[in-house]
């Protein structure tokens, strides 16, 4: 009989407008690796960040027990302290810093305040050697190690504050597949040692080879789990998407008119050299939904950004808008040639925090509401009002600020944003990512109307259901190249031929 | 949507204005009513007038995003070169004004640029500027005091208008007041947007018409309203007006919001911080000249650390160094509020390294208050 290692009851936590967790109960087992699944906004992370103490006791309800005793974390520290470690999607290391200083940051070996640098030394050539890390030495500064190297210092790390369960989110997500494989080869090894795992993916391949038990999330809810050996990946698929595609994704129309944009032969290196898109072309014809996937790093984002005018690094390759050549050199520019973008990074470039929900969506095309030097306010209300209607923005006020708005509130006000011109090219990078489901299928159902009013959509997405579900046509990329062109229109392509491409393992077979 | 729409005013700034007038408050009980007189009101105005117009180009800065450490040793080099200009150049006055307030502008082009166009932060910058513009008002001065000013600077400085000037200047205000509260109603009557009722609206017009008479019949009873204080008015009109009404001033809100998403949303973010850069400097060129005509007379210290209590004002008034927040007429509020401190206690006596340490305290606090207030909204 195994021992129940770590237990939640009933956790429900909640966001403005949102509720990430609803009641979450779940067990897992002591020296297991226990697969997380579910779509991005599942409520993974929330979960991960309810056990680790980033979300303290109180910010949440229900109970978290560690073998059968009742835990509050308080902070991180506490979490730490009862044997958890989460090794985050973006690593925390210190790149100045060197492998020894990262294994122990916060845990130094010390005497009297003096650090032993022996000792550490020692200690974290013991760690490399367990994690198959020859050749890389304690002095070697983190920087210089490869992004499958760090991840494994960052185990190391974890596991040297004495761990017991090791929650790793996607850890697989940036790896090449020899690296993939070590890390698989490390986890079973760590297991045989003691160690329990709480492994999150959506990779389900990975999951299958290396979990032992699969617990499944959806719209925040727990929906089930069992022995990987009682489940096939189609089950988990379904209990994962919980709903045919045909529900999610609205109907639509075929219905292409004339080419509106055509990229030639689009080659971009970055100002360090390095090719980050190589021999890029495809058009787009109005009223088409173009989705592009491909893994992290395959190069989505700059066609994106390139298209926008606002990526740095040189550019080779023809860009036509309406047969015509055209120069993006900015975004000011790209607007008014009427190519709009929704960035992937809502913080970060999409809403400008401390204005309204007005301010942010009248920014981009100010100059409509110009009167001499003046901003006509009254104008600038009829016409976001206008919008907000259009899109079912829920919001207190046209004055509330846009961070109190939930993330699809959000999204939809971003969206408005770029609707106040109507653009003729809509690029939308990552368009649900982080918003619960009913918002994503109003934006989707957005997306076809856009579409039946003749704009041209490029839809760039990671997640395949939405690149299947919507898309005419698929460009598949894989390292900086568009690997395959996929014909959607019956939308009956498999998820396993996109992704054989957007792996890059098998184009010539 | 329409039916959310409430009387608007923005809370900081209002309560900016309750925490000055409690100020007042205890300081007319502590001096026994000398707080209060028409003399020291007319003198606590104009005292808050140097650091106001250095409030109002900074806090634009500050809404960006960025800071101008270099504004103290701006107002010291510029007041020089007008002293240079009139006093050993013999030069008419208008135009030697002119080529300072140039002058002003250039520098901030300087502080600008680097910012903008070489990407160096602008605390690096304008520490930079703070030691070159300094160097240079050494250099060219030789070290020595220049003056006195001709007489048109006197007036600049110390100067009172008539009476019957003043009463037109109300008069005209007041007009003023009444035709753009009537306009803006209109306007909104057009786009069938809620208004207040008729009743409040004249209430309202009424209120600020009787607060204008107020204060000119005070200044009146002393010696007429100071022409400082009135230049300072027309500005503060000119700047509160751009940073609320227009494009250019949206940007500014923007850039210090988001500057990434404020790039994606197709603004200029370079051009935009240049040009803010160079109204600070030329409203530093102003205090410089103000300086310089109050003093009659220009030395190498002017204007020393006068970017401190610039900002200080401008945090007091609610701007936020994060950038995206902070109101024109908050930072003058901030300033006047430093100047009563200053001037209150100085009339109950208190010692100079008293007032500095209590002028440090209330700086804390005022934050302290703002972020305390902002943390309990959040967590309810």
């Amino acid at each position: 009989m195994e021992e129940v290692l770590l237990e939640t009851k009933d956790i429900i936590k909640d966001f403005p407008g949102v509720r990430a967790l609803d009641k979450v109960s779940f067990q897992v087992k002591s020296n297991q690796i226990h697969a997380l699944c579910g779509e991005n906004g599942a409520g993974k992370s929330t979960l991960i960040k309810v056990l680790s103490g980033v979300y303290p006791n109180g910010s949440y309800e229900g109970q978290i027990f560690i073998e059968g005793e009742e835990k509050k974390f308080e902070n991180i520290h506490q979490a730490e302290e009862n044997g958890i470690a989460v090794i985050h999607q973006e690593l925390t290391l210190f790149e100045e810093m060197n492998v020894a200083e990262n294994i122990f940051m916060g845990n130094e070996i010390s005497h009297n305040g003096y650090i032993d640098w022996n000792e550490m030394y020692d200690q974290t050539n013991k760690w490399l050697k367990k994690m198959k890390l020859e050749g890389v030495k304690p002095t070697t500064k983190v920087g210089e190690l490869g992004v499958g190297k760090q991840q494994l210092i960052e185990i190391a790390k974890a596991l040297a504050k004495n761990s017991r369960l090791l929650i790793l989110d996607e850890p697989t997500a940036s790896l090449t597949d020899n690296e993939v494989e070590l890390l698989m080869k490390i986890l079973s090894d760590l297991k045989n040692e003691g160690v329990t795992c709480i492994y999150i993916s959506h990779k389900l391949n990975e999951v299958f080879e290396i979990a032992d038990y699969i617990s499944v999330l959806r719209d925040g809810e727990y929906i089930g789990g069992d022995l990987k050996d009682n489940l096939n990946e189609r089950e988990v698929v379904k209990m994962m998407v919980g709903r045919s595609i045909e529900q999610m994704f609205p109907d639509r129309k075929y219905k292409a008119g004339k080419e509106i944009l055509k990229v030639d032969s689009l080659d971009l290196k970055n100002y360090e050299g390095e090719q980050i898109l190589e021999n890029i072309s495809f058009e787009l014809a109005e009223g088409e939904i173009l989705g592009i996937f491909g893994l992290i790093g395959a190069g989505r984002t700059e066609i994106a950004n390139t298209l926008f005018g606002y990526l740095p690094g040189s550019k080779k390759g023809d860009i036509y808008l309406d047969q015509e050549k055209v120069d993006i050199k900015s975004p000011k520019e790209a607007l008014h040639k009427g190519i709009a973008l929704i960035s992937e990074d809502r913080k970060r470039f999409g809403i400008i925090p401390p204005m309204s929900v007005k301010e942010n969506i009248s920014i981009s095309f100010l100059d409509k509401f110009k009167n001499l030097l003046v901003v006509d306010e009254n104008k600038e209300i009829a016409n976001v009002t206008e919008l907000v209607e259009q899109l079912n923005v829920k919001t207190a006020s046209l004055n509330t600020k846009i961070v109190n708005l939930s993330g699809g509130n959000q999204q939809k006000a971003i969206l408005a944003k770029n609707l106040v011109e109507t653009p003729r090219v809509l690029i939308m990078d990552e368009p649900t990512r982080g918003i619960d489901v009913g918002a994503k299928q109003e934006i989707y159902e957005l997306m076809n109307k856009f579409a039946e009013d003749k704009m041209g959509i490029i839809m760039i997405s990671s997640e395949l259901p939405e690149i299947l579900g919507m898309s005419d046509r698929i460009l598949v990329m894989h390292e900086g190249k568009i690997t395959k062109e996929f014909d959607n229109r019956n939308k009956d392509i498999s998820q396993e031929d996109i992704m054989v491409y957007a792996t890059g393992g098998k184009i010539d077979g | 949507m329409a039916d959310t729409k409430k009387i608007k005013f923005d809370l900081r700034t209002y309560m900016m204005i309750i925490a000055l007038v409690s100020i007042w408050i205890i300081f007319s009980f502590t001096t026994g009513g000398d707080f209060l007189t028409a003399r020291n009101i007319s003198n606590l105005f104009r005292q808050s007038v140097f650091t106001s117009m250095l409030a109002i180009g900074m806090v634009m800065v500050i809404i960006m995003g960025h800071i101008d450490l270099s504004v103290g040793s701006l107002v010291g080099l510029t007041g020089g070169v007008v002293a240079i200009l009139d006093v050993w150049q013999g030069m008419n006055p208008i135009m030697s004004i002119g080529i300072t307030l140039l002058l002003g502008l250039i520098l901030g082009l300087w502080n600008g640029w680097w910012t903008a166009y070489g990407n160096v932060p602008s605390f690096i910058v304008t520490l930079g500027g703070l030691l070159i513009f300094r160097g240079v008002l050494v250099g060219i001065t030789g070290g020595t005091t220049i003056g006195p000013m001709s007489d048109l600077f006197y007036y600049f400085g110390k100067g009172y208008l008539s009476d019957t000037i003043g009463i037109i200047f109300a008069v005209l205000v007041g007009l003023a007041i009444i035709i753009i509260q009537l306009k803006s109603r209109r306007d909104k009557l057009k786009y069938d947007f809620e208004v207040l009722p008729l009743k409040f609206e004249i209430l309202k017009i009424v209120v600020s018409v009787a607060l204008l008479v107020t204060f000119i019949l005070i200044f009146n009873a002393y010696r007429g309203i100071p022409i400082p204080l009135m230049v300072l008015t027309v500005f503060l009109a000119i700047f509160t007006f751009i940073t609320n009404k227009t494009t250019f001033g949206r940007y500014i809100y923007a850039i210090g919001g988001n500057s990434d998403a404020a790039k994606l949303s197709g603004i200029d973010i370079k051009k935009i911080t240049l040009t803010v850069f160079m109204l600070n400097g030329l409203m530093a060129a102003i205090g410089g000249i103000f300086l310089t005509s109050r003093l009659s007379a220009a030395s190498v210290a002017a204007g020393n650390s006068a970017e401190l209590d610039a900002i200080a004002s401008c945090v007091i008034g609610g701007a936020s160094l994060a950038g995206g927040i902070g109101k024109v007429g908050g930072a003058v509020v901030g300033a006047i509020v430093m100047a009563s401190l200053d001037n209150g206690m100085s009339l109950m006596n208190v010692e100079n390294f008293w007032q500095s340490i209590i002028k440090g305290l209330i700086l804390i606090l005022a934050v302290w208050v703002d972020i305390y207030t902002k943390n309990k909204k959040s967590a309810a």
